[in-house]
């Protein structure tokens, strides 16, 4: 007798099958007394009926040449890809725009040490940004015990980049491993659920200053620079003119008086 | 490598239709399809234990918001509303597909992330889980976006604009 109540998430998964035996007949039994919340769910199913409908003849196509699995696999190991795909950004887009930020990306590694560090950014934010139960280690919460923490590790004051005029929050951060020593690593994200990921970390050359300076590997890219021997970089999966003027905004507050 | 062809070739035609579903633009969707698999074989080590669907989905969905970001960036409109229609549908009976393009049409009506949530749960048939995962957001984000989504398909479908509805129901 007593029922847990209906709630609005059961009557989904009774559309999409998604509830147990016993739980289903219950949501069943509550729609044969509540026929104007029965129509609502017969409604959804309706709907995802039709959509399945629709949809469902995609599914059976032939697979064009390009989306066979083999040939993919083929043609990664045959030629080396980032090359490629740098020429590619070349010739679609000019000398410009993305193409320049490829190039210089791939052409100018281990000139200053830059692409490295974009590079351990972009990795930071495959392995941390998706995670969804510990993006970060220190919560911003404790953002002064992170601000000691990373400093000290550093060896350097690190202050962490206040976002919230670009619609970023601080989630936290943590110390990452380089193959240059300790970086710390600051997540954002904004109510969208999107993540940024900072990483800074002194540079081996203690005087270098560098403009910012695009960077993308496979989809995640941002900016990268330094400033006095330390190394910056902002890194993202949003376009680079929206990462832009977020880098700046960074490079405002970071910079050495 | 075989352990990967196992996983993902039986995925890739899933994969088309909710990327066409998205994209509503066959070439566009199977570009994006071809780019997620690429992403895929040279990612197949690094992936998480857990659904390779929702992996490949999530890669997938990634490329999708990137790219609708980018036209949005660009101020370029995306082809949603005529494109691909017939496409979509050769193979439905004719009177069939006045159903079916009408309830494409009118999912085209939605926001992209109600789009996105109901494509995966209702179509694709991702747990609401793993739909949480490849949209990167909490589960009960999933179940609202997906009850407004509901909700607002059904208005459309019942000829409602959203717009009306409270003039309509204060009628009563």
């Amino acid at each position: 007798m007593n029922q847990r109540p209906i709630t609005e998430d059961d009557l989904h998964a009774y559309v999409d099958h998604a509830l147990e035996p016993e739980r289903r007949a219950e949501v069943a039994s509550y729609l044969d007394d509540h026929p104007d919340v029965a129509g609502r769910v017969a409604g959804f199913a309706t709907q995802r009926e039709q959509l399945r409908g629709a949809l469902a003849s995609i599914a059976d196509e032939p697979l064009p040449a390009e989306l066979n699995l083999s040939h993919v696999i083929e043609g990664r190991r045959r030629r080396p890809r980032r090359v490629w795909g740098a020429i590619a950004a070349l010739l679609l887009l000019g000398l410009g725009g993305l193409g320049g930020w490829t190039m210089h990306g791939l052409l100018q590694e281990g000139s200053n040490g830059l692409s490295s560090l974009a590079q351990e950014a972009v990795y930071s934010y495959n392995v941390y940004a998706p995670d969804r139960v510990r993006p970060v280690e220190i919560r911003a919460s404790n953002s002064s015990e992170l601000t000691q923490w990373v400093s000290n590790r550093l060896k350097q004051p690190v202050k962490v980049p206040d976002l919230s005029v670009s619609g970023y929050r601080l989630m936290g951060g943590r110390l990452v491993a380089t193959s240059h020593g300790p970086a710390a690593m600051f997540m954002y994200d904004d109510d969208r659920g999107d993540r940024l990921v900072v990483l800074t970390r002194p540079m081996s050359n203690r005087n270098l200053d560098t403009p910012m300076m695009p960077q993308s590997t496979g989809g995640v890219g941002g900016f990268v620079w330094a400033d006095d021997g330390m190394g910056y970089t902002l890194v993202g999966q949003l376009p680079g003119d929206t990462l832009k003027p977020i880098a700046n905004e960074i490079r405002k507050q970071l910079r050495p008086i | 490598m075989k352990d990967m062809l196992v996983q993902v070739e039986p995925l890739i035609p899933a994969l088309r239709r909710y990327a066409r579903a998205l994209m509503r633009d066959r070439a566009a969707a199977d570009d994006l399809v071809q780019d997620c698999l690429e992403r895929a074989v040279s990612r197949w080590h690094q992936r998480r234990d857990g659904s390779v669907r929702a992996w490949l989905f999530t890669i997938l969905h990634n490329l999708a918001v990137t790219q609708f970001r980018q036209a949005t960036a660009r101020g370029r409109h995306m082809p949603i509303d005529e494109a691909g229609e017939q496409a979509l549908v050769s193979a439905a009976a004719q009177e069939q597909r006045l159903i079916y393009q009408d309830v494409l049409g009118k999912l085209a009506k939605l926001p992209e992330e109600q789009r996105a949530v109901l494509l995966l749960v209702a179509v694709e048939d991702l747990s609401y889980a793993d739909a949480a995962e490849v949209l990167n957001v909490p589960i009960g984000t999933v179940m609202s976006r997906l009850s407004r989504a509901r909700d607002r398909l059904q208005q459309e479908m019942d000829g409602v604009a959203p717009g009306n509805v409270v003039a309509l129901r204060s009628l009563k």
